[in-house]
């Protein structure tokens, strides 16, 4: 739409006003139309062409899990009443009659056995919620190893990584409203995390429970940031990245016409409308099947809160099980040497609790981290392109390497949260669970960048050698002397596209600045640029790729063949200059 | 008479009197204990003196070689005076005994030996001194137990290493706290009154029998009664919940991503 000159001329102006449907349908529909309008929304939006790829697709799921976690919400708050006032259960579950419990343990037990479809929807929105984040974390994970956050996305990426943490917010303060005695005790780890921080820990945690935990007001606090705070951020920060990626328009894979400059896909309007619409009721179905017929949060087990005990299989849901975990494998003791010690004060004395300060310093990195990413790379890259194509995972070895060290280190944390599981279901000593997680928390992220870049670099050199020699065809001739061979198949020019077109530059050396010094920071710089690019395995040639042509002796046939695959990967290569 | 009553002063009275006191007191306790072990040597309530001679049979033949031949304990074993009939009624009546090999616990397998032979060992293992005995049906029949109470109590007391569940859970070194589920009434009990493996001991001054009984109450009515969302995912909790969402959830939605993309329009 171009805004100096007239949209419409005069003629379609009057058209458009004179125009008299025919049909029931298009009467309503022109009804509204002219007074909504529309038919520009639908023309702009419609015609927006989307790429198709199925790992597009876990925002969409993210969004409609969000929907579907919205819409159960919204039935059970009717029931549900945030009080830690105590009442004597009398419902209809046998087991916990006549105990006493606040009024939030006790509207949830009657959710679960005295509303009808009540239970089902409880499990659907928890199953919803660990699904919400599940298809966030496995997008962003997505977005991370194609190089989708690059220039001009870092902010929208940035909008992301805040939906994720508010996505942890939302489901730890639900995680946390029916007052029994696991979410309590999921309460107490955050109190004592709170406690830990010096000096004004315990003021922070008098703060948020209203005096001495649990108190009595933190229930009704966080339900006012579970269903209203937490949700209309969400909401808010979903329409900015929505608002953005319409803007930016989608990345799309490398591959034959996808440049940097286009977006090859379908449009909107008809097909991805209604398969958009079709798969939110894929989502609603298998996340009703899972709510169906699997029992979550089973929160008539635990009994009423009550600060004392702590039962076997204490566990937050899985988003918050990194904490759990990294506070399970770090030790409260090294040989005989306590690691909490009291600092010494005018006003007698602060407890510095490390067993529960250290764990937050990887956390705190890990999600400081996922924020400056961006930022981060490209410094490093001094990458200052815009980039609407992907790479493939293994044309960026370095940050696929980085990447999959970091998802080990994740993998370890979360994975310690289980260490008792671990133990009792693979028969093994729990001592040796959390030694071997310790190992694995150094070890891990180590070993598995080393191995990634090498898997990357060696599908990169198999790709190169795809691109020059063939597929192994299976068939083996023998020449009229005798001399034995494989046929190779050569890629078809989609699939060479594909193997070609990536860039792997060679470490480009410390820049001076404007006064044409080399700062110290830029020789940090030009180190990190070393490691991230000195490892490379370069894309094919065009010239690479006509001389192999020649040497295995093409028909003529073949050599046409070969000058409309060169200009396939000149065309790539053009594309990423 | 008169000279009895007279001489009733006289200085050795007292001395007679003790005399026949300790006599008596004496010859009644030897009558008593010649009448008891004419029924059976040493024979603990309940039992005949039979099934601790058949007892001590079985021990000798299937027991003796860790936990030496009167039971006095040797370096694999324990010594078993004193652990009482109930002992022998939870570690041979679930299994556990006789050991399959040795490693951080006694593991549950099908018992060895049939209920007779059982309240055979447990006899002799009674005769050897006075420790828990078997619960009297009355504290078994759980119509007479109260649930609600029981569950209070068991998550007070046990949820901590058993799961609010009663699922099971990890102890150190390779020692676990195992599912309740399936549990005989009486299993429960024992365990509660002798404290197996690493279990400490719940006695009658700790958890009154009445107690005991809602506790076995709860863990039975909870057994009964399923689970009422749909399939358990083994009572585990958030950890199981989180797997299944990570391998059924996220697999169901690739593969309809998958179906969705694969034809583009």
């Amino acid at each position: 739409m171009s805004a100096s000159k007239e949209k419409y001329t005069e003629a379609q102006y009057l058209e458009a006003t004179e125009y008299e449907p025919k049909t029931g349908t298009g009467k309503i529909a022109n009804y509204v139309d002219t007074r909504v309008g529309g038919t520009s929304i639908v023309r702009e939006f419609g015609r927006k062409v989307f790429p198709d790829h199925w790992t597009f697709m876990f925002g969409e799921v993210a969004l409609y899990s969000f929907i579907i976690t919205v819409v159960s919400g919204a039935f059970l708050t009717f029931w549900f009443d945030p009080s830690m006032s105590t009442t004597r259960y009398s419902g209809s579950y046998a087991p916990l009659q006549g105990l006493e419990m606040s009024m939030a343990y006790a509207t949830s037990l009657e959710l679960s056995f005295d509303v009808r479809g009540g239970l089902f929807m409880r499990q659907l929105h928890h199953w919803g919620a660990l699904m919400f984040v599940l298809a966030m974390s496995v997008h962003m994970i997505r977005v991370f190893f194609t190089g989708a956050f690059r220039k001009p996305r870092e902010l929208n990426w940035v909008v992301g990584a805040t939906l994720l943490v508010l996505g942890l917010a939302a489901g730890f303060t639900g995680y946390s409203l029916p007052d029994e005695v696991l979410s309590g005790n999921g309460l107490r780890i955050i109190d004592g995390m709170l406690k830990a921080i010096p000096v004004v820990g315990t003021y922070i945690s008098f703060f948020l429970f209203g005096g001495e935990f649990p108190g009595n007001e933190v229930i009704p606090r966080l339900y006012a940031l579970h269903i209203f705070v937490i949700p209309a951020l969400i909401l808010i920060l979903i329409a900015v990245h929505l608002f953005l990626v319409v803007m930016h328009k989608h990345t799309q894979y490398p591959g034959p016409g996808r440049t940097q400059r286009n977006v090859v896909g379908y449009p909107v309007g008809p097909v991805y409308a209604a398969k958009a619409g079709g798969f939110f009721f894929i989502v609603l179905g298998v996340l009703s099947l899972l709510a169906g017929t699997f029992q979550i949060n089973a929160l008539w087990n635990y009994g009423p809160y009550d600060p004392s005990p702590v039962q076997a299989g204490t566990q937050p849901d899985w988003y918050i099980g990194w904490f759990d975990g990294v506070l399970r494998i770090m030790p409260g003791f090294i040989g005989n040497i306590p690691l909490e010690f009291v600092l010494p004060t005018p006003w007698g004395g602060n407890s510095i609790a490390t067993p529960v300060l250290v764990p937050m310093i990887p956390i705190t990195l890990l999600l400081l981290g996922v924020f400056v990413w961006p930022w981060l790379e490209n410094w490093i890259t001094g990458d200052k392109r815009e980039h609407h194509l992907l790479d493939r995972p293994r044309n960026a070895p370095t940050r696929t390497a980085f990447g999959v060290a970091m998802v080990v280190w994740y993998l370890v944390m979360w994975g310690a949260a289980s260490s008792d599981l671990m133990a009792t279901h693979f028969a093994l000593s729990l001592n040796d669970v959390i030694y071997w997680l310790r190992a694995a928390f150094f070890l891990g992220p180590i070993i598995a960048y080393l191995l990634t870049k090498r898997i990357c670099l060696a599908l990169q050199r198999k790709d190169r050698e795809i691109a020059l020699h063939g597929h192994e065809a299976g068939v083996i001739e023998v020449s009229a002397d005798g001399e034995f061979h494989e046929q190779h198949k050569l890629p078809n020019e989609h699939e060479l596209w594909t193997l070609v077109s990536y860039e792997a530059p060679a470490p480009s050396g410390p820049r001076p600045n404007a006064k044409g010094k080399i700062t110290a920071v830029e020789k940090v710089r030009a180190r990190l640029n070393r490691i991230w690019f000195e490892d490379r395995v370069e894309p094919v040639s065009r010239e690479e790729y006509l001389e192999v042509l020649g040497h295995h002796g093409e028909s003529p046939a073949g050599l046409e063949a070969a000058q409309s695959r060169e200009a396939i990967t000149s065309g790539a290569s053009s594309d990423n200059r | 008479m008169k000279a009895l009553s007279q001489k009733r002063r006289h200085p050795f009275a007292f001395v007679a009197l003790l005399l026949l006191g300790l006599l008596l007191t004496g010859g009644l306790y030897a009558a008593a204990t010649t009448v008891n072990q004419a029924q059976a040597s040493n024979t603990p309530d309940g039992f005949s003196s039979e099934q601790v001679d058949e007892g001590e049979r079985l021990f000798v033949a299937n027991c003796a070689s860790c936990h030496g031949m009167n039971a006095e304990g040797s370096d694999a074993g324990p010594s078993l005076v004193g652990v009482g009939a109930a002992s022998v009624e939870f570690q041979v009546g679930t299994g556990r005994m006789p050991m399959q090999m040795s490693g951080p616990q006694a593991q549950q397998k099908p018992p060895q030996f049939n209920e007779e032979q059982t309240s055979q060992l447990a006899a002799y293992v009674a005769s050897l001194g006075a420790g828990p005995g078997i619960p009297d049906d009355e504290w078994l029949d759980i119509d007479q137990g109260d649930p609600a109470r029981g569950g209070e109590l068991f998550r007070i007391n046990c949820a901590m290493c058993h799961n609010a569940a009663g699922a099971g859970g990890a102890l150190t070194e390779g020692k676990y706290a195992p599912s309740l589920h399936g549990v005989d009434a009486v299993h429960i009990y024992t365990a509660m009154t002798t404290g197996p493996q690493n279990m400490p001991v719940f006695n009658d001054s700790n958890i009154p029998p009445e107690d005991k009984r809602d506790i076995i109450a709860f863990l039975k009515t909870y057994e009964q009664q399923g689970s009422p969302g749909g399939f358990s995912l083994g009572f585990l909790g958030p950890v199981s919940e989180g797997l299944l969402i990570w391998t059924l959830g996220l697999a169901l939605l690739i593969g309809s991503m998958v179906w969705l993309t694969s034809r583009s329009s």
